[in-house]
């Protein structure tokens, strides 16, 4: 496949990798925050080729794992409304709230439907004219464009039964809350690519400008990965707290401006909760004005109440990077990909499943 | 929270396109990228073109690669 | 026969003999099978028998590259051949939705009878069943089968020894992901089409050019890696996969990629996994490739020296990941 095998190779790799042994031998932590860099790096084996001095800390980069509990449970009690087709990313099937997940609800007889791409709850909303089709809009900038385009494209249809239950949220909020957390200790990002993908460089300046933190703007192939680890223990070492780009195929500096007035169009910026970290200002998206008529919430008359929390769940410090898995008295004894306690576990990306999939000891 | 993958423009037809990723094709969003080409690619997420892959760049990364494999010295 | 099921041809009466006649016989009509005993009775000389039973329940019922009936047949002939047995007789259960088109049923009862056929098998005795409209999903179906283990021959899952490599005869992933696009509706068009194929003249052709074979494992539901982690755990030994060896369809790689899926955990119904001592791994692997359905046969990994039971990938970047056993079912990610 095109500009992905390439970026794979073998030679390539060993080269990148003896490279980063080259730079420095301090101990230095660096933040990877996008949960699909978490995936990647478990995926190739990276951690295992690593020089013994970085320190990988998992970030709360997984939409599906800061997606609070009061979430899931309201998407539940949508799923047991007449006539209503829950649409859902694979991702959030497994999530557990207080009163069960997606999963088991579809088990018991509710219209819970896996969707790839939102544009697909288009063509369910016509096909079931007599049905009301919710879509559980996850994700981040990456994804919140997509939302904001099937809104409008369903408004020019006039599409009267599609309704979306929307979380989506910001990353650059969520780093910052995270750099004036005191107890943490990260010398440098590694920074979600696609996400930049949308919104560009700029939002990253104030790691470099308020906090003499860099970051590195880094893809997905396992190359990326390696070119952007390099880039940034450089940057550390030479205590260069620049922002760079180190994935210029697909990230320009102003991000995709198309992508941005979509989003301008379709949402408000809004403060938000994320699982296990909290209220954060300004964190979260919702439909503004001209679109608030496609809310799930506002259509059936939901008065939404945040909570969250399971006793003994970690998941938070988890996600802030303050502990790993293993420190977390649940992780392995009751909380398993089977029996997931918090959401770090249930996403195949989180930070948990990921740790409890790949971390072990294979030397 | 960003999985996506280039795929090729095989046809485009007003804010929509086909595109191909291995062999497979399907239907996707172009509204992020109206300035697009056919045989350009783009990266997919989700059914949606979010970005258009810039093949120069990607060559220019290529040949940064292959300069450090190509020189013994780091 | 056209129309549709009823509970009536599920009661023993005219209606049952009318479909047992019209659409079963019809199909599946051989020397045991016609003498219409409530059991088949056949004269067995050989003293080591393998004997398997499979239930099927695929939904959706017909596929890019098969169906139920086929699904059906194929695995339970696969499960004989490779214990390193001959398929001989197979019986099949019907359970069937009252409503269910007859003339979808003789589609499915068709393609069992071209399989079996192909595979030298006689369908020897069966039963039906129709139950009333919600209690199943269309169709089930259960087969039975029975077969001569060769002599020389000891597949055993817990014969796996160092020095083992692992041969798979060919792509990874088929089944699983054209059943998921399928069922799910993801719309992407290409030739994603099922692997589901009956195994045992391939099995026959590994075992003539080398009788002491360890393993063969069929890879069915969790994917090559449930299969290596049984074996694993099994035999008790390590095995190393090399990720750049994997065979993959352009297709399945276009499809897993999109979805975020991982190959080694996708179903197959065509697919085995080989333990052959490395002494004899050339010769396997070379009759294999001459074989129509192993020309894609590849050497992806080896049982190591290392201690424990466990499984690992050297992944296309030199690092090393764990494969660990399937948790749940496999589903689509955008993260």
């Amino acid at each position: 496949m095109k500009f992905v095998d390439e970026f794979r190779s073998n030679d390539y790799s060993k080269k990148l990798v003896e490279k980063l042994n080259n730079i420095s031998s301090e101990k230095i932590n660096i933040m990877e925050v996008c949960g699909t860099h978490t995936m990647a790096i478990f995926r190739y084996g990276i951690r295992d080729i690593l020089p013994s001095n970085i320190n990988l800390i998992s970030g709360p980069g997984c939409p599906v794992c800061v997606t609070p509990q009061s979430y899931i449970d309201t998407a539940l009690t949508l799923s047991q409304k007449k006539d209503v087709i829950i649409a859902t990313f694979g991702d959030m099937m497994k999530v557990p709230g207080k009163k069960g997940t997606l999963s088991k609800k579809k088990a018991e007889g509710a219209d819970v439907r896996i969707v790839y791409s939102p544009m697909d709850c288009l063509m369910m909303s016509s096909r079931n004219p007599f049905k009301k089709i919710v879509f559980l809009s996850v994700g981040f900038e990456t994804t919140a464009p997509m939302t904001a385009v099937t809104a409008i494209e369903a408004k020019k249809d006039n599409i009267r039964n599609l309704f979306f239950f929307t979380a989506h949220k910001i990353v650059p909020p969520v780093i910052e809350a995270l750099v004036q957390d005191k107890e943490l200790k990260i010398d440098g990002f590694l920074l979600p690519g696609h996400v930049c993908a949308i919104i560009g460089t700029k939002p990253y300046e104030f790691l470099s400008a308020d906090h003499n933190i860099p970051g590195v703007v880094t893809g997905f192939e396992p190359l990326d990965i390696l070119q952007g680890l390099n880039t940034l223990v450089r940057l550390i070492s030479k205590r260069d707290y620049r922002i760079k780009n180190e994935y210029k195929r697909i990230v320009k500096t102003e991000g995709n401006p198309y992508a941005l007035e979509y989003l301008n169009k379709a949402f408000n910026i809004v403060d938000s909760s994320w699982r296990g970290i909290g209220r954060i200002p300004k964190s979260g998206l919702e439909f503004n004005g001209e679109y608030e008529n496609f809310d799930a919430l506002k259509h059936f008359k939901i008065n939404y109440k945040d909570y969250d929390g399971s006793p003994g769940c970690k998941c938070g410090e988890i996600l802030k990077g303050k502990i790993k898995p293993i420190d977390c008295l649940l992780f392995k004894k009751l909380c398993t990909p089977e029996n997931p306690v918090g959401s770090c576990m249930v996403s195949s990306e989180g930070t948990c499943a990921a740790y409890y999939r790949y971390h072990k000891d294979i030397k | 929270m960003c999985l996506a993958v280039p795929g090729k423009i095989l046809s485009l037809e007003g804010n929509k396109g086909i595109v191909e990723i291995g062999n497979m094709k399907r239907e996707v969003f172009m509204h992020l990228v109206p300035e697009v080409a056919v045989n350009e690619y783009v990266l997919v997420h989700a059914g949606c073109a979010i970005q258009k892959v810039d093949e120069e760049e990607a060559k220019i990364t290529l040949d940064i690669f292959k300069e450090i494999l190509e020189n013994e010295v780091c | 026969m056209i129309g549709t099921i009823t509970l009536s041809h599920g009661s023993g009466g005219l209606q049952s003999n009318k479909l047992i006649n019209e659409v079963f016989f019809k199909y599946f009509g051989n020397d045991i099978l016609n003498q219409m005993n409530d059991a088949a009775q056949v004269d067995i000389d050989f003293a080591r028998l393998a004997f398997t039973t499979d239930s099927f329940v695929v939904n959706p019922i017909f596929f890019n590259g098969g169906n139920i009936g086929k699904l059906a047949v194929c695995g339970t002939v696969n499960d004989l051949a490779v214990s390193g047995a001959k398929p001989l007789y197979i019986t099949t259960a019907f359970i069937i939705e009252e409503g269910f088109s007859i003339e979808k049923l003789e589609e499915i009862v068709k393609s069992m009878a071209e399989e079996a056929n192909e595979a030298g098998v006689k369908i020897v005795a069966g039963d039906t069943k129709v139950v009333e409209k919600g209690s199943v999903d269309g169709i089930f179906i259960n087969t039975s089968g029975i077969g001569r283990i060769y002599d020389n021959v000891n597949i055993n899952c817990a014969n796996a020894q160092v020095g083992d490599v692992i041969i798979i005869n060919g792509t990874l992933g088929d089944h699983g992901m054209t059943i998921m696009c399928e069922r799910n509706k993801f719309i992407f068009e290409g030739n994603l089409k099922s692997d589901c194929v009956c195994l045992n003249s391939l099995v026959d052709t590994m075992i003539e050019a080398y009788d002491g074979i360890h393993v063969i494992r069929d890879a069915t539901r969790g994917g090559v890696a449930a299969v290596l982690n049984e074996i694993s755990e099994f035999s008790n030994v390590t095995i190393a996969l090399e990720e750049n060896n994997l065979p993959l369809k352009e297709e399945v790689k276009g499809v897993t990629e999109m979805l975020g899926l991982d190959p080694l955990y996708i179903a197959n119904e065509g697919k085995f996994c080989a333990f052959v001592p490395g002494a004899y791994a050339e010769k396997v692997l070379n009759a294999m490739r001459k074989h129509p359905l192993g020309t894609d046969a590849v050497i992806i990994g080896k049982v190591t020296q290392e201690l424990g039971q466990k499984v690992y990938l050297n992944t296309v970047i030199g690092g090393k990941r764990l494969v660990d056993m399937p948790s749940g079912i496999q589903l689509p990610r955008i993260c």
